[in-house]
């Protein structure tokens, strides 16, 4: 699948040359590990990222392996507790000596798991899209951070709608937080625009009768909404039943992906715009073949949303890096990130930027009555840019 | 409010009460059943979302069936789901009662913490068998429009069945626990146990009925919900924080004091989120409750239970 598809032999590499720090990988094989909730209230979302990386290592290991090594994997449950997370990173590098680490989703979970692969020296491909502000040698973000989810999209919107109101409703915590303090510095100092209203709701709010009121009387011309998880369901059902439809209004949206549109009704959804990397439908033969794939492991009725493709990217990039560097020592592999370019990715070209963030381009996607996007826009490739002068 | 027209102030005050009524009515939905528990029988139920989450999966579940074998059902069906929600979760109560609260009577603080312990097998038994996702069943389309009586309001009917739903629930309760032979049979064995038993009542037969009628009221509770939100296996969890607040604000014993508590409660709330940020109009609300309670330690409306 890689263009590396010479295929390198194990025996060219001895394992006393391209292990030199203690890892666990043999002649044979590589272990890695995989540090999800599998279980609590974020299992919800992680699932998608499970299966995603298992699938990459799975066609790795069919093609030959990384080095000639077939890919072993440690899987580790870090609940949704954020505590277990740290403490199973610490198990995986310290015990187990993997070489690698595919995981977290919430940035409570990276930030908990940080000081850890830090001191231990260990490497995390992190999948999600998240508020940046991070950047660390020990971890690849295999997501987009705020700035390349958030900027284009409102640029597309604002061009294309003539849009100089907005809106922002996010759930309240640190990622909504930051991204709609973006979005407000973006609208205000680069579009010319206005914010005419800015709320956050708890976690698993329910009710939106008053925000739906407020909206209506301040008619902006965008809504912009950054809530997540069940949440949503409500939200858009309460917003269709008020007569906010994507025919009278305009909504874009950055935290809803195919998986959260299966929970909330594609008929909850139609006509309103989610600013994302990666849909399913993106029209590509590498996208086809992933979607092939990820549908005969694991059903037809599964779906793929922007994070889920953000995880399958990971064990790609890892044996590029590995094949690169010719060793599996951390120090090694990172020095050998940066400038990595992977022309398989369902998403497209990407390239790996020395700030271990991706080059990607951002996406608008229309929904449709069947839970799929209609990708309306495509952006070229944007830099990665965590600390945003200005933004922040 | 001087920037919005007369007509626009009577646009928000219908749907701004609306809005409250329609938080009301979920508020009252979640706690009637917990107040009946735990007013009549003194027991700390932490799983009464669990048997909310409980009613829902079983909409849920009843929605696949008729998708699946009788689409020409599609329709009526959420009615009878109504009723076999109140039917798993009452069942499921009564099973709770007869093989694990019966041994903690009397012992608050046990039952708190073992129906702690039930609520979390309750929800890995949700994710084991619904999934981790959350679901959410498809709703008859003459339940998803909104009224529109003039240009710049809406609405919901999906807000409005909640509402008569709520009513009928209410009314029935009111009227089994006030006319009806078991509801005074239950109200006797609440004020003084011991007498009740001396005159034949066998209270620990009430108890149970108690039991499952609580459970089952919050299987329609949840039922109710999936017409308004999703439901995942911790959904209850998100649930049985409010629904406390309502039933300790109300007053414990108090079928007024829980109606009376959820009204205050959820019209605070929605003028509160009105004119303030989201979270900041909780936030709110939690402060005015603290202060009431200050004043009031027993709430709205005190249990005048014979100690």
């Amino acid at each position: 699948m890689l263009a590396a598809s010479l295929s390198l032999q194990a025996a060219d590499y001895p394992t006393s040359k391209v292990n030199t720090t203690g890892l666990a990988v043999t002649d044979t094989t590589v272990t890695v590990g995989q540090l999800h909730s599998a279980t609590g209230t974020m299992a919800i979302s992680e699932t998608g990222s499970i299966q995603a990386e298992q699938l990459a290592i799975d066609q790795i290991n069919a093609m030959g392996g990384i080095l000639g090594r077939q890919i072993k994997v440690i899987p580790e449950d870090g609940a949704s507790d954020w505590p277990t997370f740290a403490e199973k990173a610490k198990k995986l590098l310290v015990n187990d000596k993997v070489a690698t680490v595919f995981g977290c989703w919430t940035s409570a979970s990276r930030k908990a798991v940080l000081p850890v692969f830090e001191k231990e020296n260990g490497l995390l491909y992190y999948p999600t899209f998240y508020e940046g502000l991070e950047q660390s040698k020990n971890v690849i973000y295999t997501g987009q951070e705020a700035t390349q989810q958030i900027l284009a999209g409102l640029d597309w919107i604002a061009k294309e709608k003539g849009a100089k109101t907005f809106y922002l409703i996010g759930s309240d915590y640190i990622w909504p937080r930051t991204s709609a303090k973006i979005a407000r510095k973006h609208i205000e100092n680069v579009l010319g625009g206005k914010v005419v209203g800015e709320e956050f709701y708890a976690l698993g709010h329910t009710q939106f009768g008053s925000l739906i009121n407020k909206i209506k009387l301040k008619k902006p011309d965008v809504i912009y909404a950054i809530i997540v998880g069940g949440s949503n369901v409500s939200f858009y059902k309460q917003l269709k039943a008020a007569g906010i439809t994507g025919e009278n209004t305009t909504l874009i949206t950055i935290s809803v992906t195919e998986d959260e549109a299966l929970g909330i009704g594609g008929e909850n959804l139609v006509g309103f715009y989610s600013a994302m990397k990666y849909f399913q439908s993106l029209d590509n033969a590498n996208n086809a073949a992933f979607v092939k794939a990820f549908k005969a492991k694991y059903g037809d009725k599964s779906v793929i949303g922007d994070v889920t493709q953000a995880g399958y990217l990971g064990p790609w990039l890892y044996k590029a890096a590995v094949e690169k560097a010719g060793s599996f020592d951390v120090d090694k592999v990172v020095a050998a990130s940066p400038e990595l370019e992977l022309t398989t990715a369902p998403e497209g070209y990407v390239k790996l930027h020395p700030n271990h963030h991706l080059w990607s381009k951002l996406r608008i996607g229309q929904w449709k009555m069947d839970g799929q996007v209609k990708v309306l826009y495509e952006s070229g490739l944007i830099e990665p840019n965590p600390f945003p002068k200005g933004y922040q | 409010m001087g920037q919005y027209t007369a007509s626009e102030l009577w646009s928000i005050t219908a749907m701004q009460s609306f809005a409250g009524f329609s938080l009301f009515s979920v508020l009252l939905l979640m706690a009637l059943g917990l107040a009946i528990i735990f007013g009549q029988m003194g027991v700390v139920n932490l799983a009464h979302g669990e048997f909310m989450a409980l009613g829902a999966y079983t909409v849920y579940l009843c929605s696949q069936l008729a998708h699946t074998y009788a689409p020409a059902l599609v329709p009526i069906y959420f009615l009878v789901a109504i009723v076999a929600a109140f039917l798993a979760s009452a069942l499921a109560g009564l099973f709770v009662e007869w093989s694990l609260i019966r041994f903690l009577y009397k012992r608050p603080l046990d039952t708190l913490l073992a129906t702690w312990g039930l609520s979390l097998i309750m929800q890995q038994l949700f994710r084991t068998i619904f999934g981790a996702r959350e679901v959410t069943p498809t709703l008859p389309d003459w339940l998803m429009g909104s009224f529109k009586p003039s240009e710049s309001i809406d609405i919901p009917i999906n807000g409005v069945f909640v509402m008569a739903l709520t009513l009928a629930l209410t009314g029935g309760v009111w009227l089994f626990m006030y006319r009806s032979r078991l509801g005074l049979r239950m109200r006797a064995t609440v004020q003084n146990r011991s007498m009740s038993g001396a005159v034949g009542i066998n209270t620990r037969w009430v108890d149970r009925m108690t039991f499952s009628l609580g459970c089952g009221i919050a299987g329609v509770a949840g039922a109710a919900f999936t017409t308004i939100g999703s439901t995942g296996p911790d959904s209850g969890s998100r649930y049985i924080v409010d629904t406390f607040l309502v039933v300790v604000f109300g007053g414990t014993a108090s079928l007024a004091g829980t109606i009376a508590s959820a009204f205050g409660i959820a019209q605070a709330q929605s003028i509160f989120e009105f004119f303030l940020e989201g979270t900041m109009g909780k936030v709110a609300v939690l402060l005015t409750i603290v202060i009431i309670l200050m004043i009031r330690p027993k709430g709205l409306f005190a249990n005048k239970v014979r100690s």
